[in-house]
């Protein structure tokens, strides 16, 4: 396992609690998607995870280290004085890798994103879909073992998150990442993942997992197979109970 | 068509106004000391010009230096509490106190302090004064509106305090400086004229004291004119630092 929450529980002072208690195991090349309602604690799961947040009971625990986790959050979040590929290096300069270097690495990553030629564009210059490829990027720059994404294409059109989630899958399938990707998109999970977590409504508790059958990256078409949407609405179910349970 | 129309328009209004007033005066048969027609004003300003123009430029060089030393401080300063969240708490009350104070109100002691030999000296530091804030407080917004998730992301990557601020916060708080000088440019002239009022007379060579002066004489049109001087010239510091924030920005976000 490269990242699991053990009982985890997150209070927050004033609001109550947050999250939990919740278990989630995270396997080593595996794609997981965390779904739920707005509110339910998914983004603070997520922030666990990164190791940007304490859970106030229970265990988290991550086999990757520092540098070897990366965060693609809904917004791009680039630094709008930077270059495209500032941006991406970004990391590796914090890292203290050298200067050519880690513009190499940078340009290589853009390519893998298909940017190639917007190394030297600003992120005003960009289209919402290529500044959130520059941030898949940037994530990726450091080759890390864990990826999480916390709703990376909630803000996009649907043809674009589209593109980008068998970008993802592509990139996954090349470098082999542990990703949890965090949506409160049915569809999206399923097509993503090879096995789909929901959680319930806030404070988030899991309300049950499935496994999801098929290749991944998945084949064209897959969105219309009799297995995608049988599944797609078992999952539907799950999170309408967890809901319900909550309410 | 339409930016033809956009430029005529302030121009037209400008004239009907002008003439208006013209009219107006030599209908009226209003006296010169109380209200002189444009056309006198043009007169006075054509024959005072080179005293103006030097009295202009006393009080622009005092607003400029008084807005490069609010500057500096400011900038210092919106740093240091910037860093420093206690500190930031233990000096805001005494900035906003100093903010709301009335520079006229503050004038007779700055004098004292900068000696009664030199008023220079008096009027800049309350045209500082006047400055400083702008400048603090747009710094300050900057140096802490940071997106929290691209700081997270510094966090995850392991930078150290002084690569956030040097890779992240000063960079953010680039349009917010912008702002603030731009601000506190228009701000430092209207300082400077306060300063000299205060400063009251003899000491000050600046365009203030010609007004003062020519109103002291009645010569109404003559204060006029240098009205008309200091007006040009701040709107004149403005537009120029609004082109400077414009180029600046477009550097910044590269486009």
């Amino acid at each position: 396992m490269i990242a699991t929450l053990n009982q985890v529980e997150v209070d927050y002072r004033g609001s109550g609690r947050a999250l939990g208690p919740v278990d989630l195991a995270l396997g080593e090349g595996e794609i997981v998607a965390l779904v739920g309602p707005s509110g339910c604690g998914k983004s603070t799961a997520m922030r666990l995870l990164a190791g940007l947040e304490q859970p106030t009971r229970g265990e988290v625990s991550r086999a990757a280290g520092r540098g070897e986790t990366s965060l693609v959050f809904q917004a791009p979040t680039l630094a709008p004085w930077m270059s495209a590929a500032a941006n991406v290096a970004l990391p590796l300069a914090l890292a203290g890798v050298e200067r050519r270097e880690a513009r190499r690495r940078a340009e290589e990553a853009l390519e893998r994103v298909g940017l190639a030629t917007s190394r030297d564009a600003r992120p005003a210059q960009l289209s919402g879909g290529m500044a959130m490829r520059v941030s898949l990027a940037r994530a990726l720059v450091t080759r890390p073992r864990l990826l999480l994404l916390d709703e990376p294409f909630a803000a996009l059109d649907e043809i674009t998150r589209r593109a980008l989630a068998d970008d993802v899958l592509a990139l996954w399938a090349a470098l082999k990442p542990a990703i949890l990707f965090v949506t409160h998109n049915v569809e999206e999970a399923v097509y993503m993942a090879s096995k789909v977590v929901v959680m319930t409504a806030g404070p988030g508790r899991i309300a049950g997992e499935m496994s999801i059958a098929g290749p991944l990256p998945r084949p064209p078409g897959f969105r219309t197979t009799e297995g995608f949407r049988a599944t797609a609405e078992a999952v539907s179910d799950l999170l309408a109970q967890g809901m319900e349970r909550a309410a | 068509m339409r930016r033809l129309a956009d430029i005529a328009a302030p121009v037209v209004f400008v004239a009907l106004l002008l003439g208006g007033w013209e009219i107006a005066c030599r209908a009226l048969e209003i006296p010169v000391y109380r209200l002189p027609p444009p056309s006198a004003i043009g007169t006075a300003l054509t024959a005072e010009l080179p005293l103006l123009l030097g009295s202009g430029w006393a009080t622009l060089s005092t607003a400029l230096w008084a807005l490069v030393i609010a500057s500096l401080c400011a900038s210092a300063l919106a740093l240091v509490a910037g860093l420093n969240g206690l500190i930031e708490k233990a000096i805001q009350p005494v900035v906003v106190t100093l903010q709301v104070t009335p520079v006229i109100a503050i004038a007779p002691l700055v004098q004292i302090w900068a000696g009664l030999e030199h008023p220079e000296r008096a009027v800049i530091s309350l045209a500082v004064v006047v400055a400083f804030f702008p400048i603090f407080s747009g710094a300050l917004t900057g140096l802490k509106a940071v997106d929290p998730d691209l700081e997270r992301l510094f966090d995850l990557y392991g930078a150290s305090r002084w690569q956030k601020l040097w890779r992240l916060r000063l960079p953010a708080a680039v349009p917010f400086l912008l702002e603030g000088h731009k601000v506190a440019a228009g701000l430092a002239v209207v300082g400077a004229v306060v300063a000299e009022f205060g400063a009251g007379s003899g000491g000050s060579q600046g365009l203030a004291w010609r007004i003062i002066e020519a109103g002291n004489r009645l010569q109404t049109a003559k204060a006029f004119a240098a009205l008309l001087v200091l007006a040009v010239m701040g709107a004149g510091l403005y537009a120029l630092l609004q082109l400077v924030e414009r180029r600046a920005l477009v550097w910044w976000r590269g486009r």
